[in-house]
């Protein structure tokens, strides 16, 4: 992309700057400490990013300063915004549309979905595991968020595809080409019309719920179903693939976390396994999000006029060391994390329980079957770029025994 | 000292945990630390599992609770040892 290399990152920043997509963690905590509040004139009328835990607390709480009526940052702002609810709606109507997305993300209703998540990984790492190398982004990562998510909708596990190319095209290459956002948002869109149309209710899957829930008395709308099934698949799969990609990285890259991590699964330590992933998600949170400025406003000094927007980074709050010492240093067993890799506040992410399941099986199941393992020397990782990180190419060598 | 010693007969420094109603967004961290003091209903709002009194064992889990709520949602109220 011809885009000008960054000179100034506290009054220019870019995240699609290749610096950026490579290493985050170390601009970050360079503004942190420079510049807390960062700006740019790159995208839509101005963005904000604050790299503190407390600002990013503050403006995540402030919904009437800070609307969710766009939360992804594009070099201009679609005209009129795509509605997905409930993440972006705001306060009074939020409350309408995710209160009956609720239950079926309840920590018991993913409970349920465990064995089938276990199958899948099993099969997937069955395939991989008696070669020499892998991709554990493209081969493993990516395929079980979108299996489950298949699953739960109730559509073919073949449409995967279809749907890992229209994110991409939504969120990634969308960013600065405008047309191409809309189109992957309207192929969605179509999708699921149909997919809605052709269902004859009454059936337990998640697009057969929504059909006949009553939230209030009333069938939600179809145009709302619609929306609320894309917004899903966006927000379950590209999120979780990430996390995944992350963890497995990091695993690969550290000796002595992966042999903690695979004992305290082997051991059925539930504590210690869930204290490490809660440090994993800490340190690699995949997703930022944006918010408007809709009435004028101050903080930490800055002046933050009307329609400008902000960059929401849930993963610079959770490098932050005002609330967790040595930031940068991964300790599993980090026993006071409150992290905000899921946000904060009323957007909370509806799919926080299922994407802890997801990421807790994929692990256990990778590491019970694969249990060392190491990049390949020479061949490139990959991360993608924009406000979703993880990596999109991860090779890796098999080390067979355990 | 709070109010802690509402409950009469019970010892004035004994823990007590409280939420913070509409501060609980759900997070269910609470729940994996404490599965023993914390449940979550099917909107994911914490429910305290019995009347908010913490024993002494499971006073370790109570404040790693409160410090892992995102929300800050939990208080842990410990008796001042009378
Ligand atoms: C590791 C994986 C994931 C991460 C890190 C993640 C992160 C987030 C974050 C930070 C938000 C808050 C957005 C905001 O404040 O504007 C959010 C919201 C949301 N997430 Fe996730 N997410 C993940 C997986 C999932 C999954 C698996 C699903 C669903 C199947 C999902 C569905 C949603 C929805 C619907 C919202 C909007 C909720 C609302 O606005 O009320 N996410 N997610
Ligand atoms: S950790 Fe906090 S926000 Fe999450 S369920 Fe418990 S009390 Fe609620």
């Amino acid at each position: 992309m011809s885009r000008s290399p960054v000179e100034d990152w506290t009054t220019d920043f870019d995240h699609t700057d290749p610096r950026w997509t490579a290493d985050p963690y170390t601009l970050w905590s360079e503004l942190r400490r420079t510049c807390p509040i960062a700006h740019t004139d790159r995208f839509q009328d101005g963005v904000w990013l604050p790299t503190r835990y407390a600002d990013v607390r503050a403006i995540a709480y402030d919904t009437e300063t800070f609307s969710s009526r766009r939360v992804v940052i594009r070099d201009r702002k679609i005209e009129p915004p795509h509605p997905a609810p409930p993440i972006t709606s705001d306060p009074p109507d939020h409350k309408r549309l995710r209160l009956p997305l609720l239950p079926p993300f309840s920590l018991r209703s993913v409970a349920k979905l465990e064995p089938f998540t276990r199958a899948a990984c099993e099969e997937l790492v069955n395939a991989l595991a008696d070669g020499e190398t892998c991709d554990g982004a493209q081969q493993y990562a990516q395929h079980v968020p979108v299996r489950v998510m298949c699953h739960l909708l109730g559509v073919p596990a073949s449409d995967g595809e279809r749907f890992r190319h229209w994110i991409t095209e939504a969120l990634q290459e969308g960013i600065h080409d405008m047309p191409r956002a809309l189109r992957a948002l309207q192929a969605i869109n179509a999708y699921f019309r149909e997919k809605v149309e052709a269902c004859p209710g009454g059936t337990d899957d998640l697009i057969g719920y929504l059909l006949a829930v009553e939230p209030e008395g009333r069938k939600l709308d179809r145009d709302d179903i619609v929306a609320i099934l894309r917004l899903l698949m966006i927000a379950g799969i590209d999120t979780t693939w990430s996390a995944i990609g992350s963890c497995l990285w990091h695993l690969a890259t550290h000796v002595d976390d992966r042999r903690t991590l695979a004992a305290a699964f082997r051991d059925g330590d539930t504590r210690a396994v869930d204290t490490a992933i809660e440090e994993l998600l800490r340190a690699y949170a995949p997703v930022a999000m944006a918010r408007e400025v809709v009435r004028d406003t101050e903080l930490g000094g800055c002046p933050m006029k009307a329609g400008s927007m902000v960059l929401l980074s849930f993963p610079a709050a959770n490098r932050d060391p005002e609330v967790f010492p040595d930031p940068d240093v991964v300790r599993l067993d980090r026993a006071e994390n409150p992290h905000v890799a899921f946000g904060l506040g009323i957007h909370r992410c509806l799919g926080s329980n299922l994407a802890r399941m997801e990421l807790r099986t994929a692990l256990d199941v990778w590491l019970a079957r694969i249990p060392e393992f190491e990049l390949v020397p020479g061949e490139p990782v990959t991360w993608s770029e924009g406000t979703v990180r993880g990596p999109r190419r991860l090779p890796l060598r098999l080390l067979g025994g355990g | 000292m709070l109010s802690v010693a509402r409950q009469g007969a019970r010892m004035p420094d004994e823990a007590r945990i409280e939420v913070v109603e509409d501060r609980c967004q759900g997070h269910s961290r609470c729940v994996a630390i404490a599965p023993d003091l914390f449940d979550c209903d099917e909107l994911g709002n914490v429910v305290l599992l019995g009347d908010g009194r913490v024993s002494p064992e499971a006073l370790e889990r109570a404040r790693l609770a409160v410090l892992n709520c995102p929300e800050r949602a939990l208080v842990l109220r410990e008796g001042g040892g009378a």
